[in-house]
């Protein structure tokens, strides 16, 4: 097979991503690349007009394009964005809070909404949750005793691997270091036990 | 010590084989919460049959009791439903309903159809107590003692083993103290 002709299917896929991806980037909202399933063409109105929110959340909404100075609720809309993203949707436990439709996730939503709205900071509204559904719904787990393990493991099952690889390295290099000396050692030894004995001879 | 040294891969092997098998039995739906062994939140929710009026865990204090999570869509709470009426039966301790995320009306129809085994129904039709309450996935059931303390937590339909095995004795104990 040319090269050329190899190449013909790595374009083809190629074109196909540039093509699904400038269509995501038309009709999906900002931020929603990782929504479960492309909007129909009939809901991709729809769909750029809610960004992250399904349900009718009035704060959820885009801010209008006449206020030109950055609002607290701009602010707030870029929090609750972080947050529903670092937040995990205890129902479809893979989905993230923005990403989920449960009813969970909407109720959960609408509270970090509040409380966002209430005043509190982001490490409160996550004590808030991890208080009533534990540290399942962090997508990022703390680092605590119980897991250590989780986040350190890697890096030590790689010093293992590297302690390993350099154990091996030294033995073949001190087997290959015997073997060159080996390779020599023999003629120096019987050269000496042959001048050993020759003395022996001329002595006796 | 050389001669064992083929043992190093088989070792590590059956390692791997029993980390991944003892994972086979965990259920990744089931969180545990860590509601148990705090004191119940105190969110006043309002009653079902009088939505006017609240309800509020402090009043079951001085008693050990059961808070049920349920809801008329929820296919599990008809499964576990003639458990319940059964519990409430042999009268082991008050139980009380969190209708969740359900019209008002639609609960009161499934209690008059199925039966309602609960001493009181209340009624979450936002889903803010359940929050509260730790709540992700209805059935769940919650064993609450005579200090206001959850002690347990069950997810998904209560069996006759579950509470045979785990919380009939607990409530008992409970009860004891």
């Amino acid at each position: 097979m040319s090269p050329v002709r190899a190449l013909r299917p790595l374009a083809a896929l190629t074109f196909a991503c540039a093509v699904s991806l400038s269509a995501a980037a038309t009709t999906a909202p900002p931020g929603g690349a990782a929504a479960p399933s492309p909007p129909a063409a009939g809901t991709a109105a729809q769909a750029t007009a809610a960004p992250a929110v399904p349900s009718a959340t009035p704060a959820a909404m885009p801010p209008a394009p006449s206020s030109a100075t950055p609002s607290v609720s701009a602010e707030a809309e870029r929090r609750y964005k972080v947050l529903s993203e670092e937040l995990r949707c205890l129902v479809c436990q893979n989905q993230t809070l923005a990403d989920s439709n449960a009813d969970l996730a909407v109720d959960l939503r609408n509270q970090v909404h509040e409380l966002i709205a209430s005043g509190r900071s982001d490490e409160q509204i996550k004590s808030y949750l991890v208080e009533r559904y534990g540290d399942f719904v962090l997508y990022r787990p703390p680092v605590q005793r119980n897991t250590l393990l989780l986040w350190f493991g890697p890096f030590a099952l790689l010093l293992v691997g590297v302690l390993i690889w350099w154990l091996v390295q030294r033995r073949s290099g001190a087997a290959r270091a015997a073997g060159v000396a080996e390779a020599a050692a023999p003629a120096a030894r019987t050269d000496d036990a042959a001048l050993r004995r020759a003395r022996a001879l001329l002595d006796e | 010590m050389r001669s064992l040294k083929f043992l190093i891969p088989l070792v590590i092997a059956l390692g791997i084989g029993w980390f991944l098998y003892a994972g086979l039995g965990n259920n990744p739906l089931e969180i545990p919460s860590p509601l148990v062994g705090k004191t119940a939140p105190a969110t006043p929710i309002a009653l079902l049959n009088e939505p006017d009026r609240t309800w509020s865990p402090e009043q079951m204090k001085g008693k050990v009791w059961l808070l049920n999570v349920w809801g008329s869509w929820c296919s599990g709470c008809q499964v576990e439903h003639p458990v319940l009426l059964d519990l409430a039966r042999q009268n082991v301790a008050p139980i009380v309903g969190l209708a969740w995320k359900d019209r008002p009306q639609a609960s009161k129809d499934w209690l008059a159809k199925l039966g309602d085994p609960y001493v009181l129904n209340v009624s979450d039709q936002t889903g803010k107590a359940a929050i509260d309450w730790g709540v992700y996935g209805a059935p769940e059931t919650f064993v609450i003692d005579k200090a206001g303390v959850i002690r347990d937590k069950h997810i998904g339909p209560l069996t006759p083993e579950v509470l045979a095995g785990r919380l009939v004795p607990l409530m008992r104990r409970l009860q004891a103290q």
